[in-house]
């Protein structure tokens, strides 16, 4: 194999993402079993300092303009293209982010290369990549032989640890992309979520509902708990969409990530999405009909029951033991 | 304005799902299909701009089980067309599905070119690539994904959109059309619709079938292996009835002190 890795670097509104220090790892563990270089590809405007801090690479490939500050996926996509076109990189790793979702989409429709989506394991058997994915909402686990390349990556956040720091500065080389944007698709502005009640990325116990709770009428009993543990409310993406909670209150990928003492899922299945925004809470337990979703493998302690009886239950005995 | 929606059966997941005995597919014996989520809020998205603007909504859907009762659906819920689209494996990859449309969609009168082409931005059978990133290159629309809230300003020939980032921000977009959105949501869950307007569009027959144009092939991504994911941990089952798995719990509580 003779060409090399590429990781994408991610920002996102002037500040570097962690998901790019993961995918250094993942990507520097990968261009080693490999004997080839690490290259960082940063595109943006005024980012010099991201660019040197890009430590695990051995070089980085940056391009400085305007309109790559927030850039499209559209003007990203082809920005990456036109360089993947000249060095020809054996594998780029992007991660499965809602800031890169449109360049990772984009990326292999436009070079004709494959895309293997929410890959968890990357690692290289007889010079051959083999990798490891997730597949309808976590219930399934597959591996995929993509041979030497060139292929595109989307790596789940949570893959890699971040390297360690003191790696040495990358030679950084600036380089020139037609950015000429036709496209049509411009962002006016950001919109900041409007202020809720409630932080729920403050609070030290979180009662989280999902599709599983099967109405709104059902909140009231997590409301409830949630109100006997001096904690609040939140919800996966299904509870969202159904209007049942405001977007603050999502916890996942288009949502915020929590940290509470305790997380109690209920009724919620555990797809990818939503396990990086919570899963490293410190007491989780989880509440669902299905002995086999996902929600198990990561929750400390696991109910299959109907999550409604099991909030209502606990409530009465939480406020049994506060007096 | 023509709106061209993409919609698509993916595994229902809330059935259990079963490897079959190759060990690198879904067991087709267990398999239960469901329209793709995403897919039916494209569909929503579709149905509210031709109520605001009277739009003319095209459904487009490759052949997969169940996939009349989806097109059905979306003729009573006031689709003006719908299409499907035979010869693809229902199994297939989604780069192999996006190129199957990409060779089909311009041979089929009336469909080509759209003002607006709405598919789910995402489904959960998308182990190779979005249908929209992918088809969208391949008939030379931009894209924007992860879009809600899509409004249509016909003089102007644009569209304002908004698209989720993360923490509850979004960006507003403003797009040129014609144009391919990926559909993260709506401003409410996809309608009801009557079962009786349902067969009445049965009755009605409207689907048009349309056989696959062959375009450039597409080599699958080679799976070597699919098993259920075998979790590096796994949480402690409590057992028994809901009250002592309550009282169980509230002594776990107690003891690290959360209540």
């Amino acid at each position: 194999m003779a060409g090399n890795v590429w990781i994408v670097a991610e920002h996102w509104r002037g500040t570097a993402s962690d998901a790019t220090r993961e995918l250094l790892a993942v990507g520097r563990g990968l261009a080693d079993s490999l004997g080839v270089r690490l290259e960082a590809v940063l595109l943006g405007h005024g980012m010099r300092g991201l660019a040197a801090s890009l430590g695990p690479a051995d070089a980085v490939l940056y391009v400085d303009h305007p309109t790559l500050a927030d850039a499209t996926g559209l003007v990203a996509s082809r920005a990456v293209a036109a360089l993947a076109s000249e060095r020809a990189p054996a594998v780029i790793l992007l991660p499965t982010t809602n800031v890169s979702w449109d360049l990772l989409g984009l990326l292999p429709a436009r070079l004709g290369v494959p895309l293997v989506n929410f890959c968890r394991e990357v690692e290289v058997v007889d010079g051959a990549l083999r990798v490891g994915s997730l597949l309808y909402g976590g219930k399934m686990a597959v591996t995929v032989d993509a041979g030497p390349g060139p292929v595109v990556l989307a790596i789940l956040p949570g893959t890699g640890t971040a390297p360690a720091p003191g790696a040495p500065e990358p030679h950084v080389e600036d380089v020139a992309v037609d950015l000429a944007d036709d496209s049509g698709v411009r962002l006016v502005a950001y919109e900041e979520p409007e202020a809720g009640d409630v932080d729920i990325t403050q609070q030290d116990a979180l009662v989280a509902v999902g599709r599983g709770i099967s109405s709104e009428a059902n909140l009231e009993v997590a409301e409830d708990l949630a109100d006997a543990l001096g904690g609040a409310v939140c919800g996966s993406r299904p509870v969202i969409d159904q209007g049942w909670l405001p977007l603050v209150r999502q916890v996942g990928k288009s949502g915020l990530t929590v940290k509470p003492r305790l997380y109690i899922a209920a009724g919620v299945s555990g797809a990818p999405e939503h396990v990086e925004g919570m899963k490293d809470s410190e007491l989780i337990i989880a509440v669902n009909t299905d002995a086999g979703a996902p929600i198990f493998s990561i929750a400390h302690y696991g109910i299959v029951d109907d999550a409604t009886d099991v909030l209502e239950a606990l409530a009465e005995a939480v406020r049994k033991r506060k007096g | 304005m023509k709106i061209l929606v993409l919609m698509k059966m993916v595994p229902d997941i809330v059935e259990e799902l079963e490897v079959a005995g190759d060990g690198s597919s879904l067991d087709p014996e267990y398999l239960r299909f469901i329209v793709n989520e995403r897919d039916d809020y494209a569909l929503e998205q579709s149905l509210l701009l031709k109520d605001r603007l009277g739009a003319t909504v095209t459904v487009v859907a490759l052949e997969a089980p169940e996939i009349d009762d989806v097109l059905h659906t979306a003729l009573a819920k006031g689709a003006d067309r719908a299409i499907r689209v035979s010869g693809v494996d229902v199994m297939a990859g989604t780069r192999a599905k996006a190129a199957a449309l990409a060779a089909t969609l311009p041979g089929v009168p009336g469909v080509l070119p759209a003002d607006l082409v709405l598919s789910g931005c995402q489904a959960i059978d998308d182990l190779d690539g979005f249908v929209g990133p992918l088809l969208s290159s391949a008939i030379g629309l931009p894209y924007l994904g992860l879009v809600s809230r899509i409004k249509v300003d016909p003089a102007a020939g644009t569209a304002v959109v908004a698209k989720e980032y993360a923490g509850g921000v979004m960006g507003r977009f403003e797009v040129t059309l014609p144009a391919f959105l990926g559909v993260q949501g709506c401003e409410k869950p996809p309608r009801y619709v009557p079962i009786a307007k349902v067969r009445a569009a049965i009755a009605a027959g409207g689907i048009e079938a349309v056989p696959a144009a062959s375009g450039p092939a597409v080599t699958p991504l080679a799976v070597g292996a699919m098993a259920k994911p075998v979790a590096a941990g796994h949480a402690e089952m409590l057992e028994g009835s809901v009250r002592d798995v309550a009282e169980r719990l509230a002594d776990v509580l107690a003891a690290r002190g959360l209540i």
